[in-house]
């Protein structure tokens, strides 16, 4: 057994570099999947074009999702989705088109499983660590490598183990759970590392949650963000996709030394201060900071658990007025499935706008773009200046549960003080 | 490899956020990128409009933090930043730097030594970073990552790739 889940991984995809890779070697990896969204792909096809590189998607799995501009809001941008489609079709690689949904989600719903290495132009494609996967985000140009060469060069991470003990309970979520540790990693603490996770409290974190913890450990530089195979991520392979296989047996739970302890008992509704989402909190500290829109939406929180948990707190209540709340859901599949449960109609009746799938207002360029010193309050991972669209808007980082609260109230709100 | 130019100094957790904004990740020419650098921090976009060239910003630690936007670093490079030199770095963002042929180098401590406008001197074959004010030794760069610089970036070994093929 390797020293890590992420050696673990690694090693079985390692076409060049040493026999036994340790922390820090190089070394040249063939991974499983090939992912690029609308923004790196149009990149990663200009690379191809001015250099000529000949390329085959049909040797590793490839997908470009129209996900960060969806539906496109100007011809300029419509232009490049068609081009996107052609690149696809002639290179034979899967297009998801506009509303599809996210590229992480739709990579969960239907390629990702246990043991897999999976390359995305795509920082959050750490996401899938969630569900054992060695994931990481690359750049286009690399993007385009591997379409040509089928491999690419990674430095094997060091570890950072965290023990969870304790449960889970609601209104806390995945989320709280990676703002709490973003709050202790800082802004770099955990960069080129692999965070991995173990312990009893893993019992009580369902993979929406770990979806959701994965998904942030970028934002304190990690590499992958790995959760080892147990059985409630067995029982979630088994009913959501389908399969369990024998192999991933190999990635059970870990009894090494942990490097950082967290108990669930104690944790708190987070709320993470602009500029920085390590700049975490409790909720409480900052009730009462009034806010102008509540977004729920992104990769990070916008799956049908979270959906539905908003609804739990919005069902029979408004939106404050003056305050509004955009929901974005992650994917068509969380739309339809939202959308039959009756979730949909909840939010919908309590003041909120519904948008089609996709990033959205995530990343500031359609359908719910922040203004001018705006106060924002989004379930998604990043609140840099200008995130959202001006630079000069606030953005605070918060759980559905959270945000549902704040929706209602006008102002940042711990859910526990509305139940 | 050597490579020298002016410091321009930024602080910690430099975000690919503030170096280009999500509204113009439609952009693919690095020409049209570069017109748009920082101008989520206007602070900085003013001060760099203004600064002396060649550029080598020289940066706290976390640079890079963020989004996979290559756009962020073929910007910098299209504006004229010769390299950057910083205490640590986000892995993706060195990535990119140098599959673009922008030198990017880890010094612990580089944020300290230098001060604004002075020259600096990148020295990959000395293994330094050199100001008027003192040296900082930066480990060796891995062989593999070397040969991708030495070739002008992955993009250059992508060209090469196509040109065998062609023969
Ligand atoms: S939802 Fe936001 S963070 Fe996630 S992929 Fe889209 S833009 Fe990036």
């Amino acid at each position: 057994m390797h020293d890590s889940l992420a050696l673990e991984i690694l090693s079985s995809h390692v076409v060049e570099g040493p026999s036994d890779p340790g922390p820090g070697d190089i070394v040249v990896v063939k991974p499983d999947l090939l992912l690029m969204n609308d923004v790196t792909a149009l990149l990663a096809l200009r690379v191809v074009e001015e250099t000529g590189a000949p390329i085959d998607c049909s040797r590793i799995r490839t997908m470009i999702v129209l996900d960060h501009y969806s539906p496109p809001p100007t011809a300029k941008i419509a232009t490049s989705y068609r081009l996107l489609r052609r690149f696809a079709r002639r290179h034979g690689c899967t297009l998801k088109d506009v509303g599809e949904g996210i590229m992480h989600q739709i990579a969960v719903e239907e390629e990702a499983e246990p043991g897999m290495l999976a390359l995305g132009a795509d920082s959050h494609t750490i996401t899938y660590g969630a569900l054992a996967v060695f994931s990481t985000g690359i750049g286009s140009t690399e993007a385009a490598y591997i379409m040509a060469r089928g491999e690419l060069w990674l430095k094997v991470p060091h570890t950072i183990l965290v023990r969870l003990d304790g449960r889970l309970e609601w209104p806390l979520t995945g989320k709280d759970l990676a703002l709490e540790i973003l709050s202790r990693t800082g802004g770099d603490g955990a960069v080129y590392a692999s965070v991995e996770f173990t312990g009893p409290g893993l019992a009580s974190l369902g993979v929406s949650d770990r979806l959701t913890v994965s998904n942030m450990m970028v934002e304190g530089g990690a590499k992958t963000a790995i959760f080892p195979v147990d059985r409630v991520l067995i029982e979630w392979m088994r009913a959501e996709r389908g399969i369990v296989k024998p192999g991933w047996k190999r990635l059970a739970p870990r009894s090494e030394e942990p490097s950082m302890e967290i108990d669930l008992n104690r944790l708190e509704p987070m709320v993470s201060e602009p500029p920085e989402p390590s700049r975490a909190r409790p909720a409480r500290e900052l009730e009462g900071v009034e806010v102008d829109q509540v977004f729920l939406g992104s990769c990070t929180n916008a799956r049908y658990e979270d959906l539905e948990a908003a609804a739990r707190i919005l069902k029979g209540r408004r939106v404050r007025e003056g305050v509004r709340l955009i929901v974005t859901p992650a994917s068509r599949r969380v739309y339809q499935r939202a959308l039959e449960s009756g979730v949909l109609e909840v939010l919908h009746s309590a003041g909120a706008v519904i948008t089609p799938p996709g990033c959205g207002a995530c990343f500031g360029s359609t359908m719910g773009v922040a203004g001018d010193e705006e106060v924002i309050l989004s379930t998604s991972n990043r609140n840099f200046p200008g995130r959202m669209g001006s630079p000069t808007a606030r953005i605070y980082l918060a759980s559905p549960q959270t945000a549902a609260a704040t929706a209602i109230k006008g102002v940042i709100t711990d859910p526990r003080s509305l139940s | 490899m050597r490579v020298t130019g002016y410091a321009f100094k930024l602080g910690d957790n430099i975000s690919t956020d503030d170096i280009i904004a999500g509204r113009y990740l439609y952009i693919t020419d690095p020409g049209e990128l570069a017109m748009h650098i920082f101008e989520n921090r206007p602070e900085i976009r003013s001060r760099i409009l203004r600064a002396r060239r060649p550029i080598v910003i020289v940066a706290g630690r976390g640079f890079g933090y963020g989004s996979s936007r290559e756009h962020a670093p073929l910007a910098l490079k299209a504006f004229g930043v010769k390299a950057i030199v910083v205490d640590s770095f986000h892995r993706i963002f060195y990535r990119n730097s140098i599959n673009n042929g922008l030198l990017a180098v880890e010094a612990p401590g580089v944020h300290d030594l230098v001060e604004e406008g002075e020259m600096v001197t990148i020295d990959l074959d000395r293994g330094v970073v050199e100001s008027s004010r003192g040296i900082i030794h930066i480990g060796e760069v891995p062989g593999y990552v070397r040969g991708i610089l030495e070739a002008g970036g992955l993009r250059e070994v992508l060209r090469r790739l196509a040109g065998s093929q062609r023969v």
